[in-house]
């Protein structure tokens, strides 16, 4: 065997069923001793299942994992550990109020005459950190530090109490930034020193090239590839994860939807000075059918509490909100409803889906609270409902019975904006519809957007992606700090809106 | 045979196939060991038997039940219907006592077959009593969001209290022969009790499956969050099951107190709320909230009962019939387990394939 080939893990394979949901279908997988192999895909892609698979907290429904060369069960997430594969998840699952030392030493604690011998635990723990290259105070609470010394610790730990041989890493620079993010690069160049192979999961692509040596692509739970990271072009890297080629790619990228506004300026939604202590400062908007205004700011710079106040989820504290020149008294989810203000809104799990019912009792549920307890519509009137929005929406599910849950990202997205675009509403307001979504389905949701405005609706389109904001607003609202930093017509440049979301400007 | 098995399959997938299966396993054992367990006769022209024993003494836990289905649909539950049926049957001795309103009470106006009271008002203020109960308990759950489970305890605990109050610290005994009617009463050869839970469950399907609110209720019990997203005032649901839920406990107060003759603040509707909890819970409705069906939770009070009248036949005393009620909900919680739940589903695909 050539040190080329020397596999320290290898998945055959490997199939898993959910409801509904081919979760992955004969993936393959292998991962060299001492080697950085980044896993990428869209997401539900299989990436995560591929994940819980290997580190035992799913089993599959068919396929090995060779491990050594030695096939392996992998039952349980602790059997996982023990025969040296090591997992450090998104969240850091730490406790920040206890010392760095004991986070690492957890359950492995050197005893003495009974206790714990914290000499010995505190000095097992910085040795394992300097292995890391990381000098920190061990005694210090977690807490006192950040989310890149924590990750490391986490690292430290995980290579402590297993004597690693794998180590997965599941988005770890998602919360990082660029200079902690090389510092983890580092440690991971040094492991990979030791021999130590490493599964790198990431969105961020330009990280996917700093550091690996080989890339798998997964897409809708198949296997796409595994490709030498120097052979394979960044473009061809994505478009093996939309599955599209290259020409089809360049012309939704470069497509721009027509923007030209029709129909006449009518104003439909106004607030003044509308705002909430401890949440967003006041703040004017005005909205015109037949347009699409975008939002583009930070995660916490008030993007979302504006759209709250204005859906009536809170309650603002100071300045009116008129709809067609009606001052709004009461503020709540059915009066916005009632009036025609709609709320697609972030978190699509928690405030989103109800994931136990329905497609179609989930799409019907906005348009029944509408009509009230008693005014039921009826099973047949439902499915009809459904059915519409299924199409026109292009939800892909085999029937409207499905339950929501079973449903990719994208398609429970779908679902709540047919839940919504069945009241009707005149103002439509989308906080991160396309979080999570795959490209394709991205492009169809931004051109539905431009659709609906045309069609006569006022649509406000909150997004992180400036790229995305600058396609299919009208006009856009920069956010910064928890109130309104300028306002800019469509046709201005991303450099502008970068440097007003940075203050810098 | 090819048309079978996809049916067999989609009544497996049945909320009811479970409490069905458990009420069918205690009716083959009564079939086996005591065959004159389903023994029926017509005695003055009404029917008896043990299987209408089991209907009529079952009939209070099946409104309870029905009532406690929708709380615990929300995500929520109800502690105090055991209490809430004191109060009412206490409120309906009250009214009923004739001595009410006298200034001189002689042990002859007590005992006397007769009331000053229209029977429609002592109907009515005992419903009215639980109902108001009811929305005591939504009101804290809904608008003063306290837990369920907390909230509810304050009216258990004090519920029995304010049921002593109302009597005066006495058990209340009823002479009045028309108030019987509830309890022991019988239309055309079957007990009063069987008509009232069928009124009160057709009234409750209409209301879930044939009105937006048992959609509502099942989102609520989901996700309450994502439901108030929509536009549904969750708080009204909430207050709402609360309410209807001490409305079905007053409905069994009524029963019960006519039934025995008398109303104990101590000692009506004790334990109810554990009984309808368990009932709910063998139903196949989760703890936590979300789907559920009225009529597997009834079947779920029948095996309740069906099983306590067992016990009676196979000559338990009374006092060890706690013990096996428990090896019943041992059964039943092991039955429902994802454990066995996997272990039968394979048993069944083998026998499929």
């Amino acid at each position: 065997m050539t040190t080329d080939d020397d596999f320290i893990l290898t998945m055959k394979d490997i199939s898993k069923t959910f409801p509904g949901v081919n979760a992955l279908e004969n993936v393959d997988f292998s991962l060299k001793r001492g080697e950085i192999h980044a896993l990428v895909g869209e997401n539900g892609a299989g990436k995560s299942t591929l994940i819980k698979v290997l580190t035992g907290v799913e089993t599959p429904d068919s396929g090995s994992i060779e491990l050594d060369g030695k096939l392996v069960q992998v039952r349980s997430p602790q059997q996982s550990q023990e025969i040296g594969i090591s997992t450090v998840y998104q969240e850091v699952n730490l406790c920040t109020n206890i010392s760095i030392a004991e986070n690492i030493m957890l359950g492995h604690e050197p005893h003495h005459f009974g206790g714990i011998d914290w000499k010995k635990l505190n000095a097992f723990a910085s040795q394992a950190l300097k292995r890391l290259d990381v000098a920190v105070d061990v005694t210090q609470p977690l807490g006192n530090y950040s989310v890149a010394i924590q990750q490391m610790v986490a690292i430290a730990r995980s290579l402590e109490i297993t004597s690693a041989k794998i180590l997965i890493l599941d988005e770890p620079t998602s919360s990082l930034d660029v200079n902690e993010a090389n510092r983890l690069f580092d440690v991971m160049q040094k492991l990979k020193g030791e021999g130590i192979g490493i599964v790198f999961i990431t969105h961020f692509l330009d990280q996917v090239y700093q550091v690996s040596d080989r890339i798998t692509v997964l897409r809708n739970g198949r296997l796409v590839g595994t490709y030498d990271t120097a052979s394979l072009p960044r473009f061809e890297l994505i478009a093996k994860m939309l599955g599209r080629s290259i020409t089809d790619l360049d012309k939704v990228s470069k497509a721009r939807f027509t923007k030209e506004q029709k129909g006449d300026k009518k104003r439909s939604l106004e607030a003044k000075g509308l705002g909430r202590s401890g949440s967003l400062e006041p703040f004017d908007m005005e909205l015109f059918a037949n347009e699409v205004v975008g939002i583009a700011g930070l995660l916490g710079s008030g993007r979302t509490e504006m759209a709250n106040l204005t859906f009536g989820i809170e309650t603002p504290d100071t300045g009116t909100l008129t709809l067609n020149d009606r001052k709004i008294q009461h503020f709540s989810p059915l009066e916005s409803l009632k009036n025609g203000i709609a709320l697609c809104p972030e978190d699509r799990k928690a405030e989103g889906v109800v994931g136990d019912l329905t497609i179609r009792e989930n799409i019907i549920l906005a348009l029944q609270a509408r009509f009230g307890w008693f005014k039921f519509m009826g099973t047949p009137k439902q499915y009809e409902i459904a059915d519409k929005y299924i199409q026109l929406l292009g939800i892909s599910t085999p029937s409207p019975d499905q339950l929501v849950k079973n449903l990719s990202g994208g398609n429970q997205q779908k679902v709540i904006l047919a839940r919504w675009l069945a009241t009707d509403p005149q103002v439509l307001i989308l906080d991160e519809p396309t979080r999570g979504i795959d490209v394709g389905a991205k492009a169809e949701i931004q051109k539905l957007v431009l659709d609906l405005a045309e069609e006569g609706k006022s649509c406000v389109f909150i997004s992180s992606e400036l790229e995305e904001v600058l396609r299919t607003s009208h006009r856009i609202i920069v956010m910064r700090d928890r109130k309104k930093a300028a306002e800019y017509s469509g046709d201005v440049d991303d450099h502008t809106i970068i440097q007003t979301m940075a203050g810098t400007l | 045979m090819k048309t079978i098995i996809p049916l067999l399959k989609r009544f497996r997938e049945n909320r009811l196939f479970w409490p069905l299966v458990a009420l069918a396993l205690i009716l083959i054992v009564d079939a086996i060991f005591a065959p004159g367990f389903f023994k029926m006769g017509i005695l003055e022209g009404h029917l008896y038997g043990n299987i209408v024993d089991v209907f009529n003494n079952s009939a209070p836990l099946m409104l309870v039940t029905l009532g406690m289905t929708l709380v615990i649909a929300t995500g929520g539950v109800d502690l105090s219907v055991g209490a809430v049926i004191a109060i009412s049957a206490a409120m309906g001795a009250v009214l009923i006592n004739p001595a009410l309103g006298n200034k001189l009470i002689t042990n002859d106006i007590l005992t006397k077959d007769a009331t000053n009271t229209p029977l429609w008002l002592i109907v009515l203020a005992t419903l009215a009593a639980g109902t108001l109960c009811g929305l005591w308990n939504g009101l804290l759950v809904s608008r003063a969001r306290i837990q369920p489970m907390v909230a509810t305890l304050i009216l258990m605990v004090a519920g029995r209290g304010i049921a002593q109050l109302i009597t005066n610290g006495q058990i209340m005994t009823i002479y009045y022969t028309p108030y019987f009617f509830f309890g022991n009463g019988f239309i055309f050869g079957l007990p009063v009790s069987i008509y009232i839970v069928a009124v009160v469950f057709l009234f409750a399907w209409f209301l879930v499956r044939k009105t937006s609110i048992g959609l509502f209720i099942e989102s609520v019990g989901i996700n309450a969050k994502a439901t108030y997203y929509s536009g549904i005032s969750e708080k009204n649901i909430k207050l709402f099951v609360y309410v209807f839920c001490g409305f079905c406990a007053a409905i069994a107060g009524l029963i019960l107190s006519s039934y025995v003759h008398s109303a104990d603040g101590n000692n009506n509707g004790l334990n109810y709320e554990l009984d309808a909890i368990l009932a709910v819970v063998i139903g196949g409705t989760l703890m936590s909230g979300g789907r559920f069906s009225l009529l597997a939770s009834v079947v779920g009070a029948l095996i309740i009962w069906t099983f306590t009248i067992t016990m009676y036949t196979f000559g338990v005393p009374a006092n060890a019939l706690l013990a096996g009620r428990a090896v019943l909900v041992l059964l039943v919680i092991l039955l429902y387990s994802d454990y066995s739940r996997r272990l039968l589903n394979r048993i069944f695909d083998l026998g499929r394939s």
